[in-house]
Formats: C-alpha cells, sequence, structure tokens
C-alpha cells in the first residue's frame, strides 16, 4: 500500500475515534450509543490495519479479526439490553435508566 | 462475739429493723408498733445495764477487723467510755419515750412498718455512731443516721415537697460528710491510724499546736459536724426537714443526730486543741448560728419550724462551748436539751394530732383548757429553752456554757450568748401564747380532740417534762475527766456576776415578750405588717435568705450545667469521624447520578488526565 | 484441665440451649440456668480450696495453669492461668450469668434458644478473658464477647427512646470496641515484633513478653494502644459514647453482663496487662489517667442527672463509678488497688440489682421513662424499699460494699494525689444527688397513674436478696475477698514504686 501516508490513515482513525466518543457522551438514544460504540471499535479496527501495513506485520490483522468478533459479541448484547431497555420504560433513552443512582 | 449489754444494747434496734423490714405488713399496726417500741426499750434496758456496770475505764470490745490492708486496719469496734454511756443512755431512753409516743401519734397512719423500722435503724446506727473506736466506724453510723433521716422526712412520700426536703437534707448533709471524710482521709495519711484513742495519742507528737496540717484536719472534721449539726453556712436543710412526721423531728432533728456534730468535736478534742484558730472559729460560728437561728425564730408562724430554728441556736450555744474549750459543759448542753427540745416536739405533736395535723400558729390559740397535758409539756420545756432560773434543767447547762466563755475571755461570744437569752425568752413566749392562748383561729383548734391514751400519750410527756427540771440536770453525771480542764477551772470568782447577768437576760427576755404579746400586740401587729418592720419580718421568716442565696450560687448553676451536659456533648464531639465520614459519603453519592453517560464522560476525563499525564511527565512514555 | 472446662462450659451450654429449643420453651431457661450454676459452684470450689498468699519468689504466682502450644510456628499458646483476680471475676461473672438468666425468665418471649445461646457465648468468651495469658488468645476472647453481645442488643434490644434504635445502639457498641479492640491487636503485634527483633524468637506469651525492651517513644504508643483499647470498654470519658445505648436498648439480661463483668473485662485488662507490661510509660501516664478518671466521676454524674431514662441514668453512673476505678489503679497504691477490686465486685452488685429493678419496673409499668413514674411507692409493693437499698449501695453508704471500695480508693490515693481525691470526693455528693433524684422520681411524689401492681414473686424477691446480702456482706466483711486479691494487687502497686525509683536513679545517673 502507497501512496497513503499512516499518518493519514491514523488521523481518520482518531477522528472517527472522536466522532463516536462525542456521540456516545451526547446522545440519549440507546440505538445511537450503540452505534456510537461501533464506530469507536471499528476506528481502533482501522488504526490497527493501518498500523499494521505501515510495518508490514500480520498481527495487526489478527487483532482486526479479534476486534470485528468483539464487535458482534458486544453488538447482540447490547441489542438485547436495548430491547429490555424498551420492554421495561418505553423509549430508547438511556438517562431513564437511572435506578442506580446512590 | 461477746454478748455483754454493749452490744446488746444496738443490736436490739437492728433486729427490730431486721423483722420490721421483713415482715412485709403481715405484723400489722399493733404487731409493728409493740417491736418497734419493744426493741428500743430492751435497748434502753441493756443500755442501763451497761451503765451500771462500766468500770469508769475505757473498754475496747473489738468485733472483727473491718479491713486490713497494710496499715489500713480499722475494725468493727467498740470504745464505751462516759462520753459513749451519755450518749447511749440519751439516744435508748430519749428514744424510747419517742418511740412510745409515735405509737400514739402514728395511730392510723399507713405504713408504719416502714415507720418502726427506719425510727430503729437509726436508734442503731446512732449508737454505733457514738459507740465506733475508729473514725471509719464513726463514719458508718454518721451516714447511716443521714439515710435514716433522708427516709423519714420523706416518710409522707406522697408530697413531692417532702421528697424535695428530704432530699435537701440529705445532700446538704453529705456535703458536710466529704468534708469529714476528707479529714479522715487527711489524718490517716498523717498518722496511719484511725482508731480515735490512737488518734488522739498521736496528734500532739506528730503535729504542733497551730499548725497548718493540725489546722487543716480540725477544719475538715468541723466541716462534717457544721453539715450535721445544722449550723451557719450548712444550715438551710433542718427546718425544711420538720416536713417528717413530729416524733421524727423529736428524735433526729432535736435530740440525737442534729447533735453528733457536737459529739464529734467532743470526742476529737485533742485535734481540736492542736488548732486554736479553728477553735475559736468553732465558737464564732456557733454565736452567729445562735443569733441567726433565734432572729429567724422570732419570724415563724409554723410551730415546728420555730422548733426547729430553736433546736438549731441552742445547737449555736452548744458550739460555742466546745470553741472555748468546754467539752463537758457543751455536753452537759446536749443532754439537757435532749430531754426538753423532746418534750417540746412532742407536745407540739400532741398539739397537732389533736387538732387534726394544723400546725400553723395562726390557725391554732386558745388551747391550755383542753389539752391541758401538752400545755404542761409546753411549760416545762419552754422554761428548760429560756433557762429559766434554779427550776429548769436549761438554766443548768446554759450558765454553765456563758460562765466558760466568760472565763476564756471570750467577752464576744458572752454578749452573743446573753442577746441569744434573751431572744430565746421573746420567741418562747410567743410561741406559747400562740398555740394555747388567745382565740382559737380555726374550727380544728376549737374543738381539738386531746389524746387520752395514758401509756403511749402522757407517760413519754410527763416523764420527759420530770427531766427537763432540775432533776435532768442532776442526773447528768459530769465527764470533766475525760476532757481536757476547761477554762472556768482555772478562773476564780466571777460566777456570780455571769449569773446575774444571765439570770437578767432571762428575766428581759420574758419581761420583753410580755409586753409586746401582752400589751403592745395592735401596735406590734402593724410595726411588723408595713415598711422596714414588714421586711425584716420577711427577712427573718426566710431565716435572712440563705435559701434564696444558695438556690441562686449553688442550685440553679448545677441546673443549668445539667441541661447543658444532658446531650452529652464530649459524645457529639467523638460523633465527628462518623459525621464526617456521612458528610464524604454525601457527596460521593451525589456522582453516582445512574446516568451512563455522565459515567462516559468522567471516564472520559479519568483517561485524558492519565494518557496527558504519562506524555508529560519526562520519562514516562518515551 | 479445669480451667478448659470453665471455658467450655459455657460454650457447649449455649450449644445445647440454642438445640434445646425444640423441647420447649422451659428448657433452654432451665439448661442455661444450670450452666451458669455450675460454673459459680466450680469458682467457688476453687476459692475455698485456694492458697492465696503471696508466693515466694521461685513459686509460680498462678493457683492453676494449663498450657499447650497452639500455632507453634508463631509461638502462640493456648496458655490459661487463674490467680486470686480471675478467680474473683470468674466467680462473678458465674453468679451475674445465673441473675441474667434468671432476670429474662419473662422478658425474653421469642427465639428463647438462640438468646441463651448468645447469653452463655459472651460469658464463656468473659471467662476467657479473665482466663487467658497468652496475648492472642486474650485477643481472641476479647473479641468474641462482642459477637454475640452485638446480636443480644440488637435482636432483643428495647425499641427505646425516639431516634435510637436498638440496631443503631448495637452497631454504635460494635464499632466502639472493635476499633478498640483493633488498635490492641496492632499494639500487641508490635510488641510481638519488637521481642522477636531483640531475641529473634516469636512468642506471644505474658511472661515472655513482660520483659521485652522496648525503645522510648514506641513504648509509650504502645502502652497507649492498650490504654486505649480498655479505657473504651471500662468506659473513660472520651470514649463512653456506646454505654449509655448500649444499656437503655438492651435486655435487662444484657444490661447486667454489660454492667457487671463486661466493664470489669477492661479493669482487668488494665490490671493484667497494660500496667505490667509498661510499668514506667504507664507510671508517667498516670496524671493523665487520673484526670481522665476525675472526668469521668464528674462528667458521668452530671450528665446522670440529666438523664430521663432510668436506664440511661443507670449507664452514667457506672461512667462515674470506673472513674474511681481507674484512679486507683494508677495510683500505685495498694490500698487503692484492693479497693478498686472490692469497687468492681460491689459495682457489679449494685448495678445489677438497679438494672434488674429497672426490668422489672418495666414489666410492670411497660416504660422507662420517669416522667411517667413517680408515687410508685404506694402501688408496689418490697421494690421501692429494695430500689432504696440499692441506690442507697450505689451513693456509697456505708455497709455496703460500694462504701468500702471507694474509700479504700480514696484512702489509698489521698498520699499519692491529695488533689485527686479532694475533686474525685465532690462525686460523692454527686453521687448522693443522682442515687436520690432517681428514687424521688421513680418513687416519691403524687402517683402518675392510679391502681396497685403486682409485688416480686419469688423468683424476683430472691434475686433482690441475695444481691443485697452479698452487697452488705462485703461491706461488712471484705477481708476474704481482699485476701485472694492481696497476691495480684501488691505487685501491681509496687510496680509504680518500682518505676519511679528507676526513673530517680536514672535522673541520679545524669
Amino acid at each position: 500500500m502507497n501512496g497513503i501516508p499512516m499518518e493519514h490513515g491514523l488521523i481518520l482513525a482518531s477522528i472517527l475515534f472522536s466522532l463516536g466518543l462525542a456521540g456516545l457522551m451526547l446522545r440519549r438514544s440507546m440505538l445511537f450509543v450503540l452505534m456510537s460504540l461501533e464506530v469507536m471499535l471499528n476506528s481502533a479496527a482501522l488504526a490497527f490495519v493501518v498500523g499494521a501495513t505501515a510495518w508490514s506485520q500480520p498481527d495487526g490483522q489478527a487483532m482486526f479479526l479479534l476486534v470485528i468478533t468483539l464487535a458482534a459479541a458486544e453488538a447482540s448484547v447490547g441489542l438485547a439490553l436495548m430491547i429490555q431497555l424498551y420492554q421495561r420504560y418505553r423509549s430508547l433513552d438511556l438517562d431513564a435508566a437511572s435506578r442506580m443512582r446512590g | 462475739m461477746m454478748v455483754t449489754p454493749v452490744v446488746l444494747s444496738f443490736l436490739f434496734p437492728l433486729m427490730g429493723t431486721l423483722v420490721l423490714a421483713f415482715s412485709s405488713g403481715r405484723l400489722g399496726a399493733r404487731g409493728s408498733s409493740v417491736i418497734g417500741v419493744g426493741s428500743v426499750g430492751l435497748a434502753a434496758l441493756a443500755t442501763l445495764w451497761a451503765v451500771l456496770s462500766h468500770t469508769g475505764d475505757r473498754e475496747i470490745i473489738t468485733l472483727w477487723t473491718w479491713i486490713s490492708v497494710g496499715d489500713f486496719q480499722p475494725t468493727i469496734g467498740l470504745g464505751v467510755d462516759g462520753l459513749a454511756l451519755v450518749m447511749m443512755a440519751v439516744i435508748t431512753g430519749v428514744g424510747f419515750l419517742i418511740h412510745l409516743f409515735a405509737a400514739w401519734y402514728m395511730t392510723g397512719e399507713a405504713g408504719i412498718t416502714r415507720f418502726y423500722a427506719w425510727m430503729n435503724l437509726f436508734v442503731f446506727s446512732m449508737m454505733l455512731l457514738v459507740l465506733g473506736d475508729n473514725l471509719l466506724l464513726l463514719f458508718l453510723g454518721w451516714e447511716g443516721v443521714g439515710l435514716c433521716s433522708y427516709g423519714l422526712i420523706g416518710y409522707y412520700y406522697q408530697g413531692l415537697d417532702n421528697a424535695r426536703a428530704a432530699f435537701k437534707a440529705f445532700v446538704v448533709t453529705r456535703i458536710g460528710d466529704v468534708f469529714l471524710a476528707l479529714g479522715l482521709f487527711l489524718v490517716f495519711m498523717e498518722l496511719g491510724t484511725l482508731d480515735i484513742a490512737t488518734v488522739l495519742t498521736r496528734a500532739p507528737e506528730f503535729w504542733a499546736e497551730g499548725s497548718a496540717t493540725a489546722n487543716l484536719a480540725a477544719l475538715l472534721v468541723l466541716g462534717g459536724a457544721l453539715g450535721k449539726s445544722a449550723q451557719v453556712p450548712l444550715h438551710t436543710w433542718l427546718p425544711d426537714a420538720m416536713a417528717g412526721p413530729t416524733p421524727v423531728s423529736a428524735l433526729i432533728h432535736a435530740a440525737t443526730m442534729v447533735t453528733a456534730g457536737i459529739y464529734l468535736i467532743a470526742r476529737l478534742n485533742g485535734l481540736f486543741l492542736l488548732a486554736p484558730d479553728v477553735m475559736l472559729l468553732v465558737g464564732v460560728i456557733g454565736a452567729i448560728s445562735l443569733l441567726l437561728a433565734a432572729f429567724a425564730a422570732l419570724a415563724q408562724t409554723d410551730i415546728k419550724r420555730v422548733l426547729a430554728y430553736s433546736t438549731m441556736s441552742q445547737i449555736g450555744y452548744m458550739f460555742l462551748a466546745l470553741g472555748v474549750g468546754a467539752f463537758d459543759a457543751a455536753i452537759f448542753h446536749l443532754v439537757t436539751h435532749a430531754f426538753f427540745k423532746a418534750l417540746l416536739f412532742l407536745s407540739a405533736g400532741a398539739v397537732i394530732i389533736s387538732c387534726h395535723h394544723e400546725q400553723d400558729m395562726r390557725k391554732l390559740g386558745g388551747l391550755w383548757r383542753k389539752l391541758p397535758v401538752a400545755y404542761g409539756g409546753f411549760i416545762v420545756g419552754g422554761a428548760a429553752l429560756v433557762a429559766l432560773p434554779l427550776v429548769s434543767a436549761g438554766f443548768f447547762s446554759k450558765d454553765e456554757i456563758l460562765w466558760q466563755a466568760m472565763a476564756a475571755d471570750r467577752n464576744g461570744l458572752l454578749i452573743a450568748g446573753l442577746l441569744g437569752a434573751v431572744l430565746t425568752g421573746i420567741y418562747t413566749v410567743r410561741l406559747v401564747l400562740g398555740t394555747f392562748h388567745g382565740e382559737p383561729g380555726s374550727d380544728h383548734a376549737r374543738h381539738p380532740e386531746p389524746g387520752t391514751n395514758l401509756i403511749t400519750h402522757h407517760l413519754p410527756l410527763v416523764v420527759l417534762a420530770v427531766l427537763s427540771t432540775f432533776i435532768g440536770a442532776w442526773l447528768y453525771p459530769g465527764l470533766g475527766g475525760l476532757f481536757p480542764d476547761a477554762p472556768g477551772e482555772a478562773v476564780e470568782g466571777g460566777h456570780t456576776l455571769l449569773q446575774v447577768l444571765a439570770i437578767g437576760a432571762v428575766v428581759a427576755g420574758l419581761a420583753l415578750a410580755g409586753w409586746l404579746f401582752l400589751m403592745r400586740r395592735p401596735w406590734l401587729d402593724d410595726v411588723a405588717s408595713k415598711g422596714a418592720g414588714a421586711s425584716l419580718w420577711k427577712l427573718w421568716h426566710h431565716a435572712w435568705g440563705f435559701d434564696a442565696l444558695f438556690d441562686r450560687v449553688l442550685v440553679r448553676p448545677w441546673q443549668w450545667s445539667v441541661r447543658m451536659l444532658r446531650f452529652d456533648f464530649i459524645n457529639l464531639i467523638m460523633n465527628l469521624p462518623a459525621l464526617i465520614a456521612r458528610g464524604f459519603n454525601a457527596g460521593l453519592v451525589r456522582s453516582q447520578n445512574g446516568r451512563t453517560r455522565s459515567y462516559a464522560v468522567v471516564m472520559v476525563f479519568g483517561a485524558t488526565v492519565i494518557l496527558l499525564a504519562l506524555a508529560l511527565v519526562p520519562g514516562g512514555v518515551a | 484441665m479445669i480451667l478448659v472446662w470453665l471455658i467450655l462450659i459455657p460454650f457447649l451450654g449455649g450449644l445445647l440451649c440454642w438445640q434445646a429449643e425444640r423441647w420447649g420453651e422451659q428448657a433452654p431457661r432451665w439448661i442455661a440456668l444450670a450452666t451458669m450454676l455450675f460454673v459459680l459452684v466450680i469458682s467457688v470450689v476453687l476459692w475455698l480450696g485456694g492458697d492465696f498468699s503471696l508466693p515466694g519468689s521461685y513459686e509460680s504466682q498462678w493457683l492453676l495453669e494449663w498450657r499447650v502450644p497452639w500455632i507453634p510456628r508463631f509461638g502462640i499458646e493456648i496458655h490459661l492461668a487463674m490467680d486470686g483476680l480471675s478467680l474473683i471475676l470468674v466467680a462473678l461473672t458465674g453468679f451475674l450469668g445465673t441473675l441474667a438468666v434468671l432476670c429474662s425468665w419473662h422478658e425474653i418471649a421469642h427465639r428463647v434458644g438462640f438468646f441463651h445461646l448468645n447469653l452463655l457465648f459472651i460469658l464463656g468468651g468473659v471467662v476467657g478473658v479473665f482466663l487467658a495469658l497468652d496475648l492472642f488468645l486474650f485477643f481472641l476472647f476479647w473479641e468474641m464477647m462482642l459477637v454475640p453481645m452485638y446480636f443480644l442488643i440488637a435482636l432483643w434490644g428495647h425499641s427505646g427512646s425516639p431516634g435510637q434504635t436498638r440496631i443503631r445502639a448495637a452497631t454504635r457498641f460494635f464499632i466502639y470496641t472493635q476499633a478498640s479492640g483493633l488498635l490492641m491487636l496492632v499494639a500487641i503485634l508490635a510488641l510481638v515484633f519488637v521481642h522477636y527483633s531483640n531475641t529473634g524468637e516469636l512468642s506471644f506469651s505474658y511472661d515472655v513478653l513482660r520483659g521485652t525492651d522496648v525503645p522510648e517513644p514506641l513504648a509509650f504508643w504502645l502502652m497507649l494502644g492498650f490504654f486505649i483499647a480498655f479505657a473504651v470498654k471500662l468506659p473513660v470519658v472520651p470514649f463512653h459514647g456506646w454505654l449509655p445505648d448500649a444499656h437503655a436498648q438492651a435486655p435487662t439480661a444484657g444490661s447486667v453482663d454489660l454492667a457487671g463483668i463486661l466493664l470489669k473485662t477492661a479493669a482487668y485488662g488494665m490490671i493484667r496487662f497494660a500496667l505490667p507490661l509498661f510499668p514506667e510509660q504507664s507510671a508517667a501516664f498516670a496524671p493523665v489517667a487520673m484526670t481522665l478518671g476525675l472526668v469521668g466521676i464528674i462528667y458521668g454524674a452530671v450528665l446522670a442527672c440529666g438523664q430521663q431514662d432510668i436506664k440511661r441514668l443507670i449507664a452514667y453512673t457506672s461512667i462515674s463509678h470506673m472513674g474511681f476505678v481507674l484512679i486507683a489503679l494508677y495510683s500505685g497504691s495498694e490500698l487503692a488497688i484492693q479497693g478498686a477490686i472490692i469497687l468492681m465486685v460491689a459495682h457489679a452488685f449494685s448495678s445489677a440489682g438497679l438494672f434488674i429493678l429497672s426490668g422489672q419496673l418495666y414489666e410492670r409499668i411497660h416504660t422507662r421513662d420517669m416522667r411517667t413514674m413517680g408515687g410508685l411507692w404506694s402501688r408496689i409493693p418490697v421494690l421501692p424499699g429494695f430500689t432504696l437499698c440499692f441506690v442507697a449501695a450505689s451513693l456509697g453508704m456505708p455497709a455496703t460494699a460500694n462504701f468500702v471500695g471507694e474509700f479504700m480508693v480514696l484512702f489509698g490515693t489521698f498520699p499519692s494525689a491529695p488533689v485527686v481525691v479532694v475533686i474525685a470526693s465532690v462525686g460523692l455528693v454527686l453521687a448522693a444527688i443522682y442515687s436520690l433524684l432517681l428514687m424521688q422520681r421513680v418513687h416519691y411524689g403524687p402517683e402518675y397513674r392510679p391502681g396497685p401492681l403486682k409485688g416480686p414473686d419469688a423468683r424476683e424477691y430472691g434475686m433482690m436478696l441475695t444481691l443485697l446480702v452479698l452487697t452488705i456482706a462485703v461491706g461488712l466483711y471484705p477481708q476474704p475477698l481482699l485476701d485472694t486479691t492481696a497476691a495480684v494487687a501488691a505487685p501491681v502497686a509496687e510496680l509504680f514504686t518500682d518505676a519511679s525509683d528507676l526513673a530517680a536513679r536514672a535522673g541520679e545517673v545524669n
């Protein structure tokens, strides 16, 4: 992979990560929160891939596979939680579920 | 245990107490009276036996060693000598007559068993007080009589005032007792013993006359005597103590317990002779008390309070005698005073019961024809109280006191004594006139029910009346040999002059009283009801306002501090760590708001801080 | 071996009581009663057969001793020993344990078996504390007393005054004593390690550790650790907060045990451990300890006067009385220490009497608030008379054991600290005030409510009479007690004179 410098890839990854993080902190709807989480996971995965390509190491690719698996598992748990949330509160607003308040 | 008459004399009342206390009311009023009176009667007989078999030397009966740790070896031991026997005779003899009278006085009262149990316990404790041959056993009796006094003043427990009077009597005397206890600690530390005879022999060896330690020890013992004997400034409990039944006032607050202070100082005479300054103080306190109390007695309306103040005044005479070193004279007056004051109190009791518990002089009057026995008792007792020359017992003992004061060259004390004699005459006449003469002040006084019982009503009064005349004075054996020489021994002549003065004072008092109360009555009432006269009356009525003073200075601050401390501020301070922990808890709980997003924010913030720290700290990441 | 049984019997009895509940409600009561009587009888038999004269220099100071290794790796042994002092306190435990069982006969109606399990476990722990000589074992028993006491207060306590639940009182009791116990543990471990670094031998044994040469600033802190641990339990004034609550909420049996025995473990701990382990530091600390004792005497008395709950009042009087004990222990006088031991016994009798009486009142009028009492003298037969007797004992009336104790303390302390004694004597007046206030508020005055109440039955009468007879017997003839403990008190008193001698010699050398 020539042409695209590693920095560009990393900058893209950090932009994605920041967007995801901002979404995580700002969004109330659990659906968007889950999506933001996915974005963040994928940005990290992108950073691995960029690194692996730059140094021609296979480890990064392996990590990418791991991240995808993790994201899938996370999505299934998250979606299950989301269904529960909706059934309990009839909304996807995360702030509604604040019964752990001290 | 050796069974000697002395031991029996105090075991009988103790057994009486125990039987009464454990009878749980099964004995009935009659049975309780028989046991209560009988036990003291037996004690009196045992005392008589002891007196007759007494050889003249001090006899020590050690029952057992109380405590034995190192040098501290107080015993339960009895010291029998003339002084103890005289006191025992007074306690059991007068005590028996008063118990007998109580059988009449207390008829129909609830809790008669309790009454006799306390009275017997009192006799027992008082006997231990005078018999104890060491100071700790004396202290046992000393506190015991205080407890009995508490129980008997509060006998009518339903009145809260009675409970307060009992409480006050106990606490005020307890203050004195603490001084006595400190005196005991000092004596034991310095002399290494509490045995009275040994203390008296060691004291002059260890202490120089007038040394600070001797003064301090005498002063502390004096503190105890002041409390028990109701002398200024620890006297305020005595008038209130009249809340108890009248036989109690007669026995405890006139004849015996209040004279315990006199006994104590006379017993420890050697200690006091080493402290001349304290001796002077004793005399001065006596003089002050006798005058204060005499003035206060002038302005009382309750018969028993008049008698209470007169008791305080007469004890003042005894202190005066002690103060000039005339121990024998003090004991002499103690004995005659026990006779005539018991007589006065019992006569007053007869009046009170006959008039359905009316004891306000303003509501009595005109009783002399209807209550001849009580009237006779008052006349004879009053005569002894004012020291009517030659025929009364009080004359001989009071004359002796004044003569010793004169011989000791204490003219101030002598003048106080003479002035007191004048005042005594006035208040006694006022008491007799107010109670028995004039117009009856209420229906109760118009239709009295005189006591008729020969044994329980007439006999005690008559016997005490006989003892209050010169016969009582003759019976006193004289204890000169037991005490250091009184000042009068060394002085020749002058006694006649003193007698003239004393008789003059008595006559002056009586004449003044007669003139005031018989001839100038309206004028007197007029003066006493307005302007300065009224304030003076009020001042005397409240006995110079000592109660109000102590209320301000001691009682209120005490109550205030109790109220302030009630919630245990030290504990509240100790709760501070708990409060701080709770504060932290409140703060941290706030951050736990249950919102996932804010947790995320905090997490990001934390992660950022850590990353920044790692990046910025030199050598951190590199 | 008999020492082991003294400890084991209450524990076994407790388990038996617990299981016996299935045979009916009465079974645990009778078993508990038999157990405590058994302990009492054993200790009395030991007492009658014992020789309590001062041991010669090569003889053992212990009447009985039992010693087996437990955890040899750390030098921990099961080392039990008994001398006059522990014997008297064990006998007292047996006696008050019997009373505690008797006084809860009707009071405790639910979970009777478990109640007696806890009661007997407390008493077993206390006996262990009085007998253990190994410091680790001592700490073990010290902690073992707490848990059942916690349950006793938390499960069977009164609902109590407003704002004070029994759970809260129990928790407070637990935290106070637990924290202080940990302080003691730290001190014990530090002492053991100092000894280890000095000699290379790891041991928790009392005899071994007594001779440890601890460097100066550390020794003072260790002494303070022990002192505070015991001071909380005694209690000494700033650490007394748990006592009134615990007493007020505990069932009668709990109050009797608490005032009668648990407080005594603290005084025992001072005599046995705090003073002998650190004589010089304790001698130097004596003025502070005495001041704290004085504060306790006065402060406890003033607070007692302000209470409306009768059990709180009695609880504060305990603080006042224990002030005398503290003063005595630090006076370095044999007379005073002997007096303190008598006072401990006397206070056990008088406060147990008052607590049982207030329990009996509670059974009759279902309140402990003195504002709603008054005039009971005419409503209840016999009990007011007993109350007056115990009140008199509590105010130190001569012929009661309390008088002997207090006055021996004061006589003994006077030569070394006259000012302390003068101030402590004020406590005698205050004692009269609070004691008579109790009497006046409860029994005198007009009747708050009319109607007679039933008098004591044979059980109640018997308990009161036994306590009263013992109080007066000790008050008139304390010599058997004094002879028993003389061999304990004298060496403790000498510790201080030795310490001051050492200090004086050190001064000369300098």
